[in-house]
C-alpha cells in the first residue's frame, strides 16, 4: 500500500486523546513505546460492557455471564487469529507481558530448568526479560547468558549461536527492542536454537503493535505481549505458547476458574487455556483488546509497518541533522523508535522541555538500564511512533529540539 | 518558546548547569555519600570537609539534569562554613519550598536556594532538586552508604 492512501485522518479522528491540548499546545504524543493511546472503538467496547453486558465468566447460567463469556472468548479468537496461532487453547490471558514471562519462569523454568542449565537472553533485553530469569536462577542455581550487541545496537549473531549449547534450556529474546528500536533476527534465532532443540520466547511486547506477527511461521515457542501497547487497555496481556508445553507446565496460579474439581485432599487441574486463568479475569479489558484487535485489523498491520517505515526515516534524516544530537540505536532492521542524546543536556531537561511545547516524549533509562551502560548514557530521550503520528508532528518535535538546544546555550 | 518554563529554568539555573560550581574532589574528606535517583539516573558523590560541627568544605562530582546538577552545585556554596544544625535546618526549609508543603515559606530564609522554588509546580522534577539535600542529609547523619531517592 502506497503511503498516500493511509487513511491518517481518519486514524486521527478515531483517537480522541489525540484532539487534546497540553499547556496549551496541540498534543504531539511520542511516547507509544511506553504506552498507546485508544481509539473509540476500544473505549466504547468497554463501555459498553459495563453499561450493557457486564458479568463473571464461565461460571454463571444467566443471561449477562454468558454475554460476557461469549465476547470474552470471542476476544480469545480474535488474538488467535491476530497473531495465527493454532488454537484458542494457546492464548493465555494474563495481565501483559511481564506477567507472561513470570508466568513462564515460574512453571516451565521451574519444572525444566535446574542447577548449571544456562537460559540465553540478549543485551538489549527490557528489565521484565531479564529479572524474572535472575530470579530463577538464583532460586535454582542456573546461569544466564547475554549474547551481545555492537555499537549501533544490533544482535552480534554468531556470539549468540556461540552461547547455544546442550546446556541451553531456554532462549529468551526480545522481537524489537523498547530502548534502540532494534528488531532482532528472531527467525534465525529461533532456528538455531531449534536446531539444538532450546525452545524459545520472543518478548513481544514491543514489537506486536508495529509489524505482523505470525507465530507458526516464526515457530516460537511462547510470544508474550501487553495490551496497553497494542490500543488495548492496560492490565490485559496474552501469553501464547505451543500447546504441548503449555499442557505440561504446572499451574501457575491456584484458584477458582483454573480447576476441574477441588476436595481438600485434591484438586484436579483444569484444561487449556483455563489452567493459567485462576481467578476473575480482566473482562473488560479483554474484550477491549479484542476490540484493539478489530480496529487495527481495518487497517492492515502491514500497511502499519509500512506507513511507520516512513515516518521513522523521516525522522532519522531531520534528526541527523540537528548539531550535537547522537542516535542511540542504528539498526539496519528498527522499528519505528528514535532514542537519542544530545550534548550537555540532559534528558529529564528535554523531556520538560519538550512538555512546555505539548510534545510527549520518554526520557530515562527505558526499563533497559543494561543498555544505557553499554552506551555509557544515564538515560536517553526516546521519541517512539504509532500509526496515528504524523510528518507534521515529526517537525515540531524537530524545531521543539533545536529551540531548547538553543535555550541551553 | 518555553515562555511557561521561565519560573522553572531561571538564567542561574543555567549558569550553575553550564559552569558547576566546586565540582571537584576533596581527597581528604571527613564525608563522602553518594546519591542516585533511580528514575532518571543523576548520580553524584557529595564530599564534605568538617571542623568539629563545622562544614569548612563542600564538593561533588557526579552527573545530572539541569535541575540537579545547579541544585548540588548552589548548596555546596552555601552550606560552606555554616554548622550542621543550620545545615539541617536548611534542608528542611529547602524540602518545604520544593515539594510545596509550606506555602508560607519565606524565600529570603533560603537565599539564592529560591531560584530552585518553581520544581514545586512540577512534580516530576521535584526529586532532581532534592537529590543533593538528601545526600547532604545522609552525609550529615554519618551514614556512609549511597542513598536513593526511591
Amino acid at each position: 500500500m502506497a503511503v498516500t492512501s493511509f487513511p491518517i485522518e481518519k486514524i486521527r479522528a478515531d483517537f480522541p486523546i489525540l484532539q487534546e491540548t497540553i499547556r496549551n499546545k496541540p498534543l504531539v504524543y511520542l511516547d507509544n513505546a511506553a504506552s498507546c493511546q485508544k481509539p473509540n472503538l476500544v473505549i466504547d467496547a468497554i463501555s459498553n460492557c459495563y453499561r450493557h453486558d457486564y458479568a463473571n465468566i464461565h461460571r454463571g447460567v444467566h443471561t449477562l455471564s454468558v454475554r460476557s463469556t461469549d465476547q470474552f472468548e470471542k476476544a480469545r479468537e480474535k488474538v488467535r487469529e491476530f497473531i495465527n496461532a493454532a488454537s484458542n487453547k494457546e492464548i493465555i490471558f494474563v495481565r501483559g507481558a511481564t506477567e507472561a514471562v513470570n508466568l513462564i519462569a515460574q512453571t516451565f523454568g521451574k519444572a525444566n530448568i535446574k542447577a548449571g542449565d544456562e537460559i540465553v537472553i540478549t543485551a538489549m533485553e527490557h528489565h521484565s526479560n531479564i529479572v524474572p530469569w535472575q530470579m530463577l536462577c538464583e532460586e535454582t542455581g542456573a546461569v544466564l547468558k547475554v549474547a551481545p550487541m555492537n555499537t549501533v545496537g544490533e544482535i552480534i549473531y554468531p556470539e549468540f549461536e556461540a552461547l547455544l549449547s546442550t546446556k541451553t534450556k531456554l532462549v529468551a529474546v526480545v522481537h524489537m527492542s523498547n530502548a534502540l528500536g532494534t528488531i532482532n533476527p528472531v527467525k534465525q534465532m529461533i532456528d538455531a536454537a531449534h536446531a539444538l532443540n532450546i525452545p524459545v520466547l520472543l518478548d513481544g511486547a514491543q514489537a506486536i503493535p508495529h509489524m505482523p506477527v505470525d507465530v507458526q511461521e516464526l515457530n516460537c515457542d511462547f510470544y508474550v505481549f501487553s495490551g496497553h501497547k497494542l490500543y488495548g487497555p492496560s492490565g490485559v496481556g496474552v501469553l501464547y505458547g505451543k500447546q504441548a508445553l503449555l499442557e505440561a507446565m504446572p499451574p501457575y496460579q491456584g484458584g477458582g476458574d483454573m480447576i476441574k474439581t477441588v476436595s481438600f485432599e485434591k484438586s484436579t487441574y483444569a484444561g487449556l487455556p483455563h489452567k493459567f486463568e485462576a481467578g476473575t479475569p480482566a473482562i473488560a479489558e479483554v474484550i477491549g483488546l479484542g476490540a484493539a484487535i478489530d480496529y487495527l485489523n481495518g487497517i492492515g498491520m502491514a500497511a502499519i509497518a509500512e506507513y511507520e517505515a516512513e515516518l521513522l526515516s523521516y525522522a532519522t534524516e531531520q534528526a541527523q541533522q540537528i548539531k550535537g544530537l547522537n542516535l542511540i540505536g542504528e539498526a539496519k532492521q528498527k522499528g519505528a523508535i528514535l532514542s537519542f542524546t544530545l550534548d550537555r543536556i540532559h534528558p529529564h531537561d528535554i523531556g520538560t522541555m519538550l512538555d512546555s511545547l505539548g510534545i510527549a516524549i520518554r526520557a530515562g533509562h527505558h526499563c533497559a538500564m543494561p543498555v544505557m551502560e553499554f552506551y555509557g548514557v544515564p538515560a536517553t530521550a526516546r521519541a517512539s511512533f504509532a500509526m496515528y503520528n504524523t510528518k507534521a508532528e515529526i517537525d515540531v518535535l524537530i524545531e521543539g529540539i533545536k529551540s531548547l538546544i538553543e535555550v541551553f546555550g | 518558546m518555553f515562555e511557561d518554563l521561565r519560573d522553572l529554568y531561571q538564567e542561574v539555573i543555567f549558569d550553575h548547569n553550564r559552569n558547576p560550581r566546586n565540582f571537584r574532589i576533596i581527597e581528604d574528606a571527613d564525608r563522602k555519600v553518594e546519591g542516585f535517583n533511580p528514575l532518571c539516573g543523576d548520580r553524584l558523590t557529595l564530599f564534605l570537609k568538617m571542623d568539629g560541627d563545622l562544614i569548612t568544605d563542600a564538593s561533588f562530582q557526579g552527573s545530572g539534569c539541569a535541575i540537579s546538577t545547579a541544585s548540588v552545585s548552589l548548596m555546596t556554596e552555601i552550606i560552606k562554613d555554616k554548622t550542621e544544625a543550620e545545615a539541617e535546618a536548611l534542608f528542611k526549609t529547602f524540602h518545604e519550598m520544593t515539594t510545596g508543603k509550606n506555602e508560607d515559606i519565606q524565600l529570603e530564609a533560603v537565599g539564592k536556594l529560591a531560584v530552585l522554588a518553581g520544581v514545586r509546580d512540577y512534580p516530576a522534577r521535584v526529586k532532581c532538586a532534592t537529590l543533593a539535600w538528601h545526600t547532604l542529609d545522609a552525609a550529615l547523619k554519618n551514614e556512609q552508604n549511597s542513598i536513593s531517592t526511591e
